[in-house]
């Protein structure tokens, strides 16, 4: 077992850093490369809080969905796979749930302010 | 510097030119850059764009029309009365500064989050969607016997080459899968007609002032196709920068756009252009893996392209939104 803080707790500090100490001091180009990189420890950061419990929820609904046990790398390998020979589709029951599901799970990580997220969120997540 | 090889070549060609000023690059990829700067003229100066392929970069990528034949049909456009910059010059090899060409300076807007909030385009706004149907119009009128050599591409073929696209990044995406699927049992074969399609018609590729589209820019992915295509990508979620309502680029409807469109005598098939917008949304998304590849390979390791490649899952959402939409 690892020492504390958390690797959440360490970039988080990071990202609060270059956010407010040093965001002030810089501009141009380099302003626009720091908001980027600010942007990529708050991905970080939000990964790092939410992957495990989405993985876990993913794995759960592939396992009833295929009838099969894997990683959650296989399992979506396995799923494309059967998609791409038309063995399974949206007819397939629970196939549309999920994908919204393991989508929605995605944004929250990628991109939380995107405006389809916020609009599918307010229909209840 | 860039400024000497300018000023050599506008004294070339642009008569009464004595030099150049106020050469800046504006965006500059491996391949391609883009310049600004002003021609110094007695009648005043004259501001100008370089577009160009430095000298060494010989060979545009396999879809990319190339710049020569990008400057011949924005030189088109313009003959034809659609908004697009006059080409000036068409670059040679005394002009020593690669391949490409310097056309006129448009000024205006192509930010387009600028274009969809700032108070400067408030009343332009309105007129968007139904003017870019009249200008789509117009480039798919421009006359075949005039264009350069481009490559051809039906519904059929752009299926197979995102999927094997897709297929290379070894990425398995399931919401990809579906979509190919979508687009495989609803392809709706070769159109009644070919024309030119601008290939990347879209807000952010459009010089936009407070009287509306000044100008079209980026023929680069041109080609010769069905011109329901360039409908269906403008409507693309992507390219709407959160004003998801209004499907053309932010803008405005789809009937504003078709009403445009046929107000300038030509025909719009509302369900090819749908087939567009959902092979548009998967387009983006599978260029978004291609972008995370080119990180990780290199050699461009910014950081810019690792967060597009985390872009992809947009699209998904977008493509669910299309194919599986949720009851409200």
């Amino acid at each position: 077992m690892q020492d504390e803080p958390t690797p959440i707790e360490l970039t988080k500090s990071v990202a609060d850093f270059l956010r407010n100490d040093i965001t002030p001091l810089i501009s141009g180009h380099q302003a626009f490369k720091l908001r980027v990189a600010i942007n990529i420890l708050d991905l970080v950061t939000r990964q790092l809080t939410r992957e495990e419990g989405s993985d876990a929820a993913e794995v759960e609904r592939l396992r009833a969905l295929l009838g099969e046990d894997g990683s959650v790398k296989e399992l979506n390998r396995a799923l494309a796979e059967r998609i791409a020979k038309g063995e399974v589709d949206l007819a397939t029951p629970g196939l549309a749930e999920h994908l919204w599901a393991t989508t929605m799970d995605k944004l929250a990580v990628d991109q939380p302010n995107y405006a389809s997220y916020r609009r599918e969120l307010g229909r209840g997540g | 510097m860039i400024e000497a090889e300018l000023s050599r070549s506008v004294q070339r060609w642009c008569k009464g030119a004595t030099g150049v000023t106020g050469a800046a690059k504006l965006s500059g990829g491996a391949s391609q850059e883009t310049w600004r700067f002003d021609i110094t003229h007695p009648d005043g100066p004259i501001g100008a764009i370089l577009r160009r392929s430095p000298k060494g970069y010989g060979a545009a990528p396999t879809r990319a029309a190339g710049l020569a034949a990008e400057a011949q049909l924005m030189q088109l456009a313009f003959e034809a009365g659609l908004p697009s910059p006059r080409v000036m010059h068409v670059l040679v090899p005394e002009d020593d500064l690669g391949t490409g060409f310097i056309m006129q300076r448009v000024e205006g807007e192509t930010i387009a989050r600028k274009i969809l909030r700032d108070d400067e385009y408030a009343a332009a706004r309105p007129h968007l969607a139904r003017q870019i149907g009249g200008i789509l119009a117009g480039l798919h009128r421009l006359p075949k016997d005039k264009l350069p050599e481009l490559r051809s591409r039906g519904a059929s073929q752009e299926i197979s080459e995102f999927e094997r696209d897709y297929r290379s990044l070894n990425w398995p995406k399931p919401v990809f899968e579906l979509a190919l699927r979508w687009l495989r049992d609803h392809d709706p074969g070769p159109s009644a007609e070919t024309t030119l399609v601008h290939g990347d018609f879209r807000n952010g590729n459009l010089i936009i002032g407070a009287d509306g589209v000044r100008a079209v820019l980026d023929w680069e992915l041109a080609h010769l196709g069905d011109p329901m295509e360039d409908l269906g990508w403008v409507c693309v979620n992507s390219w709407r920068f959160g004003e998801i309502d209004k499907p053309v680029g932010g803008f405005g409807t789809r009937e504003e756009l078709f009403a445009g469109y046929e107000a300038a005598g030509r025909k719009v098939d509302p369900a090819r252009v749908e087939f567009w917008e959902v092979m548009g949304t998967l387009r983006w998304g599978i260029m978004c893996g291609g972008m995370m590849q080119r990180f990780r390979e290199g050699p461009d390791h910014s950081m810019e392209r690792a967060m597009i490649g985390r872009r992809a899952s947009e699209t998904e959402i977008d493509l669910l939104r299309l194919l599986a939409p949720r009851g409200s």
